[in-house]
């Protein structure tokens, strides 16, 4: 797979939002042990140091933890994947109702049209 | 210590200033662009380093002592012309690399070589202009060196290529080395800089993280440089 990276953000937040996505939907699940800085790098084709950098940000938000010389593991905290899991949802609805109300529909109408598109 | 530091650095050709007062860091671990037009003073920089040229005032260290034979020996450099003969086969190059260079890994070029689909018994002279570049990248690439300084890697390649010997690039450094790339083709490279050098008209004139000046100035290194260098 290829990564496509916007070169007008830092690289480290693009790389942070596929690895939360990662731990969002499962790929990578609570206790699961990661790949290396440099698996990773080579996978998403950056450099190690940008990398090291975006995974620093998930160890800091306790996402993620190192076990020394074992290397990087997910948090076996549940809740903490849930909570990003919602704060992630409520981002993006937020955002929807946002370009809804930008077209001058307000809440309801907007749910609505989710309600319409369905499954 | 720094890997390469550059303490005004002076180098004029005739009464051209080629580099005036230019000071650097380099440490450990880095990959970083040296980004400037054409004529800005890159290659005069990249040879200084490389101790082909003679600065006129200011020193070059690396690892702590002034550039010569040991610097030599830690820095692989991929020049911006081609040295190669060019009536050599590919497998004549690397016995010759071998020779040369203690630190040449064999076994990985061959192995760079193959998944690059080159034949290792083509003459270079029976190669295309992006399959030569290749050849010569993979030749520096398989060095264990401290230092790869690429000037103008990417320069007769196609994107597929660029992309390509990018991945190459980031997938062969060792670990603790750095690599300096001259380019103008910014935006082509700047999703693997870790620092930024812009040299104008022999003039360092800034000298950053590449995230961090993203960060700063919502835009891209490509966009930033073009603002800074508008003619």
């Amino acid at each position: 797979m290829d990564f496509v990276f916007d070169n007008n953000i830092p690289i480290y937040i693009q790389l942070l939002e596929y690895l939360k996505i990662y731990l969002i939907s499962g790929t990578f699940k609570a206790g699961d042990k990661l790949p290396s800085v440099r698996e990773f790098a080579n996978i998403f084709k950056v450099n190690p140091n940008t990398m090291q950098k975006a995974l620093g940000e998930l160890e800091d938000m306790k996402l993620i933890y190192t076990e020394r010389t074992n290397g990087k593991y997910v948090t076996e905290d549940e809740e903490l994947i849930k909570k990003l899991k919602d704060d992630y949802a409520i981002t993006l609805a937020k955002s929807y109702f946002q370009g809804m109300k930008r077209i001058g529909l307000g809440k309801a109408e907007s749910i609505k049209y989710l309600k319409e598109l369905g499954d | 210590m720094e890997l390469l530091e550059i303490k005004d650095l002076t180098k004029s050709y005739d009464k051209k200033i080629a580099l005036n007062n230019i000071n650097i860091k380099i440490e450990s671990g880095k990959i970083v662009g040296l980004l400037g037009q054409n004529g800005a003073g890159k290659t005069t920089l990249i040879k200084l380093i490389n101790d082909l040229l003679t600065p006129d005032k200011g020193e070059i260290l690396v690892n702590g002592k002034k550039v010569g034979i040991e610097s030599k020996k830690i820095i692989a450099y991929l020049p911006e012309k081609t040295y190669l003969n060019k009536q050599m086969k590919v497998v004549e190059v690397l016995e010759y690399f071998k020779d040369f260079y203690d630190d040449f890994d064999l076994e990985k070029a061959k192995k760079l070589l193959l998944d690059l689909n080159l034949d290792i018994n083509q003459k270079l002279s029976t190669m295309s202009k992006g399959m030569q570049e290749k050849v010569q990248l993979v030749l520096v690439m398989s060095r264990n060196a401290d230092l790869y300084i690429l000037d103008e890697p990417l320069g007769g390649v196609d994107p597929a290529t660029r992309d390509y010997i990018l991945d190459t690039i980031l997938s062969n450094f060792k670990e603790n080395a750095s690599v300096i790339i001259s380019t103008h083709l910014i935006s082509d490279i700047e999703r693997i800089l870790d620092e930024i050098i812009f040299i104008k008209d022999g003039s360092v004139i800034l000298q950053s993280d590449a995230d961090s000046l993203r960060n700063k100035e919502h835009s891209s290194i490509d966009e930033i440089f073009r603002r800074m260098f508008k003619c």
